[in-house]
């Protein structure tokens, strides 16, 4: 544009609401909102250079050959580099070299065709602008009066407004039909009963060591300690493992009966060995991030802290209440057991959920 | 002579002193002590080491942890932590501690081995604790991986993250990352629960257990672990990940859509 003065010296023709614009509407001077139109058409280096243009061909021509070439590098490394071929490639590592041969070649081979198709479109496809006018949304007045002439015909040929009898027991059965698929949801899988309240512990299960799977002993759990276990008779290879313990996870921290503050933990416990379920009461995460000076609890996903020397209360985050406990004893053998199922639900609230 | 001179008010200067002092009373009783029984010789020189482990402890260790290692309210009794908790924290650098916070955290560590073996011995002899591995309790080759990872899943990977990068606590403290923590600290750490870490005796995770966490925790998170998948992005797990391709990946789709509908270099009208 020749365009380098002030707006003081430009002739009042080439200020845009006197300036005819591309299409050759033109604005009028009183509507403050008139559209522009488009911006004059300005040509690239490439349309009217043809050296310009053949050099943007030979660009794309040589990211589309670097998409080809990378496309053998991928089968060449598929074929040839074994599966645990590991290299040292800064900053990532020892990686794995087949997985980092087939990443990039791929990369390469589709970010080639797309930098490709981008560059070709940009500088040699043709980039005048077009206008395209949006339909009329309605139909003609024609066509709408004969839709509606057919439609008063079909209804009065029916004879759906003259015979009620049938109007309404035709719309029962369309709003009773789809009744058969609610009814079929039953069968998605039994219902919940009461396995939410329960947990495998019972009077008398033995506590078990969930990494040796022995059971425990009170001389076992030293102060400072923390022990997971769960109950005896629970097998890694039963199939409903994961479900069970899911909801009987228990952890084990000895306490000096004097710091435990909570006198129904006390009594609770056995020579200041007190369990606890590890599932979050707020929307049952794991929950073992056991600080053993502060006794405090800890859960990863939203920071729930419980104080394992005041009955597990919630002390800071979203955990509506604190963990249940496990009424533990010694048996005659010595053995550390469990005095019965947790009082209440472990893990989070639900609508049933009684206190 | 000058240079050693200008630097005779440094902090450690007494140190260095005391070192020299403490090297010429052993080499100069190593060299006058009468030679006996080798069995009376090993028991003097372990008599020996927990005389210069009490010297050692009095000037780098006593003004918290009190004059006998009985605790101050500046630091915990010593007594029954063992030897195997003294080579952990010197070992590691956490002791002695820099300042007082929520955690001491781990550096550049200051006594040499033998100076913490001293140190250890005197602790020890304060009280029976855990006792300092051998080699062949912590030794990682030929250790159970598997299984080493998933006692590292149940016990550790709550605080230390799946891989052993660590993790926030409460208040401050965190759980360290583990990469190329030594074998021999990591079944430290697991025997003595330093700090707020709870700890795990043998009777709860046997001997060959740890050392199967030690051989895990050495072929995930260490400098010549494997990375079969590439860049690990931290190992923090799938929120990072995600963020990852949230932030650059799609950042970097929304510069090149930007780039692609700029608009193109126009020849000038001469």
């Amino acid at each position: 544009m020749s365009e380098t003065g002030s707006h003081d010296n430009v002739s009042d023709e080439k200020l845009p609401s006197a300036q005819e614009n591309g299409h050759g509407t033109v604005a009028t001077a009183d509507d403050p909102f008139a559209d522009p139109g488009m911006p004059p058409h300005e040509p690239r280096v490439q349309d009217v250079d043809e050296r310009a243009a053949k050099r943007s061909e030979r660009v794309v021509a040589m990211l589309f050959t670097a998409s080809m070439l990378a496309t053998v590098g991928f089968i060449a490394s598929f074929v040839a580099i074994p599966v645990d071929k590991f290299v040292y490639i800064w900053p990532m590592g020892n990686i794995g070299a087949l997985n980092f041969a087939l990443g990039t070649t791929l990369g390469v081979a589709l970010f080639c065709i797309g930098a490709g198709a981008v560059h070709w479109a940009r500088t040699l496809m043709s980039d005048h602008e077009l206008v395209d006018e949006r339909h009329q949304v309605a139909a003609e007045p024609d066509t709408r009066a004969k839709v509606m002439e057919d439609f008063r015909q079909g209804a009065k040929e029916s004879a759906l407004g003259r015979r009620p009898l049938i109007r309404r027991t035709m719309f029962g059965a369309l709003a009773l039909v789809p009744l058969s698929g609610v009814v079929l949801l039953r069968d998605l899988g039994p219902l919940p009963e009461d396995k939410l309240e329960h947990t495998l512990w019972a009077k008398g299960k033995l506590l078990v060591n969930e990494n040796t799977h022995e059971p425990l002993r009170p001389e076992d759990i030293t102060v400072g300690s923390l022990t997971f276990a769960m109950p005896e008779g629970l097998d890694e290879h039963d199939e409903d493992f994961q479900k069970e313990i899911a909801k009987a996870a228990l952890m084990l921290v000895r306490l000096e009966p004097e710091d435990i503050k909570d006198k129904r933990e006390l009594d609770w416990s056995h020579e200041g060995i007190v369990a606890y379920s590890k599932i979050c009461t707020h929307v049952g995460c794991p929950v073992s991030l056991y600080e053993q000076q502060t006794h405090h609890v800890l859960c990863p996903c939203h920071q729930s802290t419980f104080d394992l020397s005041d009955g597990a209360r919630v002390i800071f985050g979203p955990a509506g209440h604190a963990l249940p406990q496990l009424k533990i004893s010694v048996n005659n053998d010595g053995f550390l057991e469990a005095q019965g199922d947790f009082e209440e639900p472990v893990g989070p609230a639900y609508w049933e959920r009684r206190a | 002579m000058k240079k050693l001179s200008a630097r005779r008010r440094h902090p450690l200067a007494a140190l260095v002193v005391l070192l020299f002092a403490l090297a010429a009373t052993g080499g100069l009783y190593a060299a006058f002590a009468p030679a006996g029984e080798a069995k009376a010789e090993q028991a003097s020189s372990q008599s020996l080491a927990i005389e210069e482990g009490k010297k050692l402890y009095a000037t780098g260790c006593s003004s918290c942890h009190g004059t006998g290692g009985q605790g101050t309210s500046d630091g915990p009794s010593l007594v029954g932590v063992g030897s195997a908790a003294v080579d952990f924290q010197v070992g590691t650098g956490r002791m002695p501690a820099q300042q007082p916070g929520a955690q001491v955290p781990e550096k550049k560590k200051i006594y040499s081995q033998d100076e913490i073996n001293q140190l250890a011995a005197y602790v020890a002899s304060l009280g029976s604790g855990p006792v300092t591995p051998t080699k062949d309790q912590y030794d990682p080759n030929g250790a159970d991986i598997a299984n080493g990872g998933q006692l590292f899943r149940t016990n550790c990977a709550q605080c230390h993250n799946f891989t052993g990068e660590g993790g926030a606590l409460t208040h401050g403290k965190y759980a360290p990352g583990l990469e190329d923590v030594t074998p021999k600290h990591i079944y430290e750490a697991m025997q003595t629960g330093p700090q707020n870490m709870p700890s795990f005796p043998d009777k709860v995770m046997p001997e060959k257990d740890k050392r199967d966490i030690a051989a895990y925790l050495k072929t995930v998170n260490s400098k010549d672990s494997k990375q079969p998948g590439g860049y690990k992005l931290g190992g923090l797990g799938p929120v990072a990940e995600g963020l990852f391709a949230w932030i650059f990946g799609l950042g970097a789709l929304i510069v090149v859509a930007v780039w692609v509908a700029a608009r193109t270099a126009k020849a000038r009208k001469s």
